[in-house]
């Protein structure tokens, strides 16, 4: 028997697909957050350290490789909330009759909540773009000046509190999006099993915590 | 094991007259059950009851009684077979309950598993998943010397944990998106651990999830609950090598085609 639905169309295919795509945005928001720790290296005859970084970004390979990057991403970004809308369909389909009481022991709030922390994730990029990457967000954007964008941008207690509320959801995201991910690629053994969560903790904890320093850093002064 | 006692109980059950009419909870007393009495034995008293007054008992599934069969299914406060782990709903006993305790009782809830009436659902999705994979072709003739196929230890230990499936459908039951993956990943766990189930392990793989989706059931958001609902203990494990196999099956399919003989 073989039905039409396909690899790319079965429950299983596309929880590969999340998985996949899932690794390259969990790799991607790790450098991302790892090249910005560059906010806290002092200047350099006048020259920020991530005014360089961005500099260097924007003409690796003859200035190719950011298009490459970006479509690689949005490609990613794409299929991830395309297999996430399909799954979720599928799922609300599955059960039309709610039970009246439901006791719920294993999942957690980062599990059941996976589809609203993705939302908030999705327009936590949105405005993230606008912010640093098109620079219309708010006045007094330079293009090219990351520090300074970067500084003035979060010294705005309101942008502040948008970036680290939108991190306390994308922590969620990801601790059980890195567990599931490796749950969904078969990679399941007693042996390593207790370190899936463990890692899941550990790179959220680095991530999050990074990113929560940036805005942190700026209201406090500690950076300016 | 403590002395008999007996309890007062409220249970709120689920009424449905057929698959076709809207159902709704109607409350029940249980007066003075015993504490050794099973949960289903209690039920049967609350009939009885219901009997003698001329009123229609409370339909529900059971057979073995003694927790293999898989039938007894509802959801028991919130809870597939009921409060206690690796419990099927006749082996809880009321004594797992405290005096004054309101019970509700639930069918299983899924759109591939109807309710028939009041706690009957139609668990027949489940035998059709079997039907498209969960068997091995053998040939007849006597029987092949025993150990002729050697089979590590372990992986006659895990086959046979993944056998211990009795199909109940509390692993759908509890799923928030009523997947039936659990049960899938161990039908198809149980054959691709052993030797016998090697010549068809990547077409049963596909087979079999492509019913489960043709069937409507959800897909695992690795909640973890079904583990934790299952009577018989069967791990996430099981769905973490369905779904490596299902992605092998899928990069190594060849569609079938008649030439050299293959037909």
């Amino acid at each position: 028997m073989q039905t039409g639905a396909g690899f790319f169309g079965s429950s299983i295919g596309k929880k590969i697909v999340m998985a996949i795509t899932g690794i390259l945005l969990v790799g991607f928001v790790t450098v991302h957050m790892i090249g910005n720790l560059q906010l806290y290296l002092p200047a350099h005859e006048g020259v920020y350290a991530l005014d360089t970084y961005g500099e260097f970004l924007r003409t690796l390979l003859h200035g190719s490789g950011i298009w490459i990057a970006r479509a690689t991403l949005l490609t990613a970004a794409i299929l991830h909330i395309w297999a996430a809308w399909g799954l979720t369909l599928m799922n609300r389909a599955a059960r039309p009759v709610a039970y009246q009481n439901q006791a719920y022991v294993a999942s957690t709030f980062a599990s059941r909540w996976m589809r609203v922390s993705g939302v908030v994730v999705l327009i936590f990029i949105i405005v993230h773009l606008l912010h640093l990457t098109v620079g219309n967000l708010l006045p007094g954007f330079e293009q090219g000046k990351v520090f300074h964008n970067v500084v003035t941008g979060f010294q705005v207690p309101w942008v502040s509190a948008f970036y680290i509320l939108a991190m306390v959801f994308f922590a969620t995201h990801l601790h059980h999006g890195i567990w599931s991910m490796l749950q969904t690629l078969g990679l399941s053994h007693p042996r390593y099993n207790g370190l899936r969560h463990g890692l899941a903790t550990l790179l959220t904890i680095v991530v999050i915590g990074g990113n929560i320093s940036f805005p942190i850093a700026v209201l406090t002064g500690f950076v300016r | 094991m403590s002395a008999e006692k007996t309890l007062n109980l409220t249970l709120k059950v689920w009424r449905q007259k057929n698959a076709a009419s809207e159902g709704g909870f109607e409350t029940y007393a249980a007066p003075g059950v015993s504490t050794d009495m099973s949960f289903l034995e209690m039920l049967d008293v609350v009939n009885e009851g219901l009997i003698t007054q001329g009123a229609e008992p409370i339909a529900f599934d059971h057979d073995c009684r003694e927790g293999i069969c898989g039938t007894c299914s509802m959801v028991i406060n919130g809870r597939p077979h009921g409060p206690k782990e690796r419990t099927t709903a006749c082996q809880l006993h009321v004594r797992s309950f405290k005096d004054g305790d309101t019970i509700s009782i639930e069918p299983w809830r899924a759109k591939a598993f109807p309710v028939r009436k009041d706690l009957v659902v139609d668990r027949s999705a489940f035998d059709r998943i079997i039907a498209a994979g969960g068997f091995i072709s053998a040939p007849t003739g006597s029987a092949q010397d025993a150990n002729a196929l050697p089979i590590p230890k372990e992986n006659a230990d895990l086959a046979m944990d993944a056998a211990a499936c009795i199909g109940c459908g509390a692993c759908v039951a509890v799923c928030p998106n009523a997947s039936a993956m659990l049960f899938v990943s161990a039908k198809i766990s149980q054959l691709a651990l052993l030797p016998q189930g090697q010549p068809e392990r990547y077409i049963r793989v596909r087979d079999m999830v492509a019913q489960m989706d043709a069937e409507e059931f959800g897909s695992c958001t690795n909640h973890g609950e079904c583990e934790t609902a299952c009577p018989k203990g069967i791990s996430l494990e099981n769905i973490a090598r369905m779904n490596r196999d299902y992605l092998k099956a899928s990069l190594i399919y060849r569609p079938k085609v008649a030439t050299g003989g293959a037909g």
